[in-house]
């Protein structure tokens, strides 16, 4: 499969001065090789301070590797000639909408991007358009985004991305700070783009329930990837997650708990229309025995 | 402990901007009572909790707290924001004293109490939260995500209010620093009996660890109870844009296929962990 992102022994590490003037070194990202595949849809989860944010970063250019390379579509991000190019290409999405929103009117922020790329007017219209429509906001082109729902600010940021026509979207917890209501609309709107528009998407998230819908999960920790596979995998390995503070969906942890009861039931539930299917099954077994 | 009666605040009345944020609030907040506020973004959540300290006036109606009605012209303010400390939504924005010490300190030096006095409130608020003796003498700002936080609801505690109001206490935190600030309150509440209001947009959470839930919509109470009690109207929390805990979606597709869930809402994982053990050992 094509490579979307490529590093290769990526390391990254900021200099620290104590009290004393003595120099410490802390190795943020550790020596990192991975290949996010075009058209893939990539959760990354691990707690606060193990390098998922700084690893993003990388990935259009807002940060260069210490030692190692990075590569979108094979153009070296720390070959200054390419960074228009790869930053068009990897879009990014942050947690705090309001940071993000530069324009009073919605369909002005989202056309900010295509105007700094001299775009022709014309087709910034159009790609406006089909932005809004993407993400569903085409109603608020005319709105003011103070006046939108978290989960639409977001929306609108996503939009505003798209607007570049990238070829990869980097979130980066963006359901951090929205409601139930929020979260899902943010949540499916990047699942479509994914679908239907083969959109790469790599989505950093503390939320289980949303890295379960990912084509695949990696796991980061202290600065090294520590699992990389489907979900189903990932969540099955309850007590390495936990370790690395992290947590599982509450239907595969009640599957977990029921397997140390010596219950037969699968250990890679991730869903809760698997888990409901897996009991039904169960209690039907047990009647027929 | 607290009580609102037909609670209005009307934002930037007579304006083109006017917008009625909260409408005829009738609430009564038990003494030592555990409360989650939810709703969706926009519903009013932390415009009410500001009241509740007398940071926002209402436009009409009333709030007693502690059988003071706060709205009357001449009450004493201090009194009130004593009584009911308010964290709020990353609070760890608001740290900004040298050490950890000194940071929690700030709320009962302003209050006039003497050093030796101050020194017992740092030592018992960080308790309560979990912070290290030993990091009272660092920069606040060289700690972890989730330490920080507490350090923060520390300074609120150092203040020794009857009621305690978090603002989403749990937002962008791992799941450990999650868990421990959950665990954390949960203790300090079954110590201090202090009444504990929270808002939150994690139904986990909420089913975890509150006993009565406010759930607010378009500026109105949309319904009180507890919650068992608010969890049984999953159909209706959806619809105003709630969720409800992942465990009690899967006790619902059971129900619906015939399984017998006894009756009871099923919304923590130990729970439907005993109850399915019974069912399929």
């Amino acid at each position: 499969m094509e490579d979307m992102i490529k590093t290769q022994n990526l390391i990254y590490s900021y200099d620290e001065e104590d009290d004393e003037g003595e120099g410490t070194f802390n190795v943020v990202l550790d020596n990192i090789s991975l290949n996010i595949h075009k058209g893939e849809f990539v959760a990354v989860l691990g707690h606060n301070g193990c390098g998922k944010s700084t690893l993003a970063k990388h990935f259009n250019a807002i940060l260069l590797p210490h030692s190692g390379k990075v590569y979108v579509k094979d153009m070296d991000t720390s070959d200054e000639k390419h960074i228009y190019d790869i930053r068009q290409n990897v879009g990014m999405v942050f947690q705090n909408p309001d940071n993000q929103i530069v324009s009073s009117i919605v369909e002005e922020d989202v056309a900010f991007a295509p105007e700094n790329l001299g775009v022709p007017p014309q087709q910034i219209a159009e790609r406006v358009y089909n932005a809004l429509e993407t993400v569903g906001m085409t109603d608020y082109a005319k709105s003011s985004p103070h006046m939108l729902s978290g989960g639409q600010k977001q929306r609108i940021a996503i939009a505003g991305v798209l607007a570049m026509m990238p070829s990869c979207i980097v979130l980066d917890e963006p359901t951090a700070m929205l409601d139930p209501k929020g979260r899902e609309e943010v949540i499916s709107t990047v699942k479509r783009l994914n679908k239907e528009q083969k959109m790469t998407v790599v989505l950093i998230t503390h939320y289980m329930d949303e890295a379960s819908q990912a084509d695949r999960v990696i796991v980061m920790e202290r600065g090294s990837v520590i699992m990389d596979d489907v979900p189903k995998k990932v969540f099955s390995q309850v007590e390495t997650l936990k370790e690395a503070r992290l947590d599982v969906p509450q239907v595969t942890q009640l599957a977990y708990e029921l397997r140390k009861c010596g219950i037969d039931i699968a250990s890679d539930i991730i869903s809760v229309d698997e888990c409901a299917d897996e009991i039904i099954r169960l209690i039907g077994k047990k009647q027929n025995n | 402990m607290i009580k609102t009666e037909n609670l209005n605040y009307i934002y930037q009345k007579g304006t083109p901007y006017e917008s009625h944020v909260l409408k005829d609030i009738n609430l009564h907040i038990e003494k030592g009572d555990f409360v989650a506020l939810i709703g969706h973004t926009g519903s009013g959540k932390s415009t009410l909790i500001q009241h509740l300290n007398a940071l926002i006036k209402p436009t009409s109606g009333k709030i007693i707290i502690d059988g003071t009605d706060i709205t009357l012209p001449k009450t004493d303010l201090r009194l009130i924001r004593r009584k009911v400390g308010l964290v709020f939504q990353y609070p760890e924005h608001q740290l900004f004293d040298e050490t950890v010490y000194k940071d929690i300190a700030f709320g009962p030096k302003n209050m006039g109490l003497s050093e030796e006095e101050i020194k017992e409130r740092v030592y018992e608020a960080i308790e309560l939260v979990g912070i290290k003796e030993s990091s009272l003498s660092v920069s606040p700002f060289e700690l972890s995500g989730g330490q920080k936080r507490r350090v923060a609801i520390a300074g609120v505690l150092a203040t020794k209010p009857q009621v305690l109001i978090l603002d989403e206490p749990t937002a962008g935190l791992d799941p450990k620093g999650r868990d421990s600030i959950l665990n954390r309150v949960k203790a300090m509440h079954e110590k201090t009996h202090m009444t504990v209001i929270f808002v939150s947009h994690s139904m986990e959470d909420v089913a975890r660890i509150a006993k009565h839930v406010v759930v607010m919509n378009h500026g109105e109470v949309e319904m009180t109870g507890t919650v068992d009690e608010i969890f049984s109207h999953s159909k209706r929390l959806r619809e105003i844009g709630l969720n409800i805990p992942q465990i009690t979606q899967l006790a619902i597709r059971l129900a619906e296929n015939g399984i017998d869930t006894g009756g009871t809402n099923i919304y923590t994982v130990d729970h439907a962990v005993s109850f399915l053990k019974g069912l399929l050992q």
